[in-house]
């Protein structure tokens, strides 16, 4: 089964990165974006005994750092 | 003085640590590989450098953090061995939940490299005896990830221990209340993003990093 962790900044925490994305893509004359944010994605191929504690854990001890970063799990069932 | 450098794959100030410690101590440090999961007996110091572990992978300092090494290294610092970590150590340190917190990318993005006033808040710890309080000082920075950030209620706790040991005289990356460097509780853990190491002989151009490795030597060398 593949897993997806989204880790993304908390709300508060300013994002140099989604920052200098936004200016970009003004340069680039797109118009109207009020915000950008950046984050990751992870992806996960994982045996089907992998629970969602287990994707926790693994979360909350490596992939996030839960200081300035939330995370968010997304099962893609029936995904090969 | 005894002391170890902590090597990681991708560690890049190691050496220049290593000289500096052996230049005030007058003992050679023990370098130590990070798959090591022991360290050397009768440590007074471990010192975790800075350079780019496991090229910044995931976060910087997360990889390291959990290099089996490091559980050696938690083990002796709750013991009350002094644990330094300057700039990727500072960031291992803070992974390794050693040092509360976190360094962010740069607020500028771009990666900072030149010689920075700071402010010597806290004299009374082991790692600034030699310094006064309020000192102004300076030292090189360069990083990608200096940002201090913690939650308000943690900065504030900081500051009101006397934990902030180092601060920016202006701002360099963004760092909440220009932040530099902090202690941890009990005063033996101390991570900075600044190069001391870089700052020890004339030939460097800067001295003031020597004044550190001197009072980690006068305070250690000294046993009670």
């Amino acid at each position: 089964m593949k897993i997806r962790v989204y880790v993304t900044l908390k709300a508060g925490v300013l994002d140099p990165q989604g920052k200098a994305i936004h200016h970009a893509l003004e340069g680039l004359g797109f118009a109207g974006l009020r915000d950008v944010r950046a984050g990751k994605l992870i992806e996960l191929d994982a045996e089907d005994g992998v629970d969602d504690g287990q994707v926790e854990e693994m979360c909350r001890r490596l992939l996030a750092n839960t200081v300035i970063e939330n995370y968010r799990i997304e099962r893609m069932e029936g995904a090969a | 003085m005894n002391s170890a450098v902590i090597v990681f794959p991708g560690s890049n100030c190691d050496r220049d640590l290593a000289e500096a410690l052996a230049l005030v101590s007058g003992r050679a440090p023990a370098m130590v590989w990070h798959k090591e999961s022991s360290l050397p007996g009768n440590l007074d110091l471990i010192a975790v450098p800075g350079g780019f572990s496991y090229g910044d992978y995931l976060r910087s300092g997360a990889m390291a953090a959990l290099s089996p090494v490091m559980a050696a290294v938690r083990q002796a610092a709750a013991r009350g061995v002094m644990v330094l970590g300057i700039c990727n150590g500072f960031q291992v340190l803070t992974e390794a939940r050693l040092l509360p917190g976190a360094l962010m990318r740069n607020a500028g993005i771009s990666f900072v490299c030149r010689d920075v006033a700071l402010r010597v808040e806290n004299s009374q710890s082991a790692f600034t005896a030699r310094y006064d309080a309020g000192e102004e000082i300076v030292l090189p920075v360069a990083h990608h990830d200096g940002n201090y950030q913690a939650d308000a209620a943690t900065l504030d706790r900081l500051e009101g221990e006397g934990r902030v040991a180092l601060r920016y005289a202006d701002a360099v990356n963004g760092s909440a209340r220009n932040i530099a460097g902090i202690l941890n509780e009990a005063g033996n853990v101390l991570g900075m993003m600044p190069h001391p190491e870089r700052a020890v002989e004339a030939a460097h151009g800067l001295t003031d990093g020597r004044r550190l490795f001197e009072g980690l030597l006068e305070t250690i060398g000294q046993p009670a």
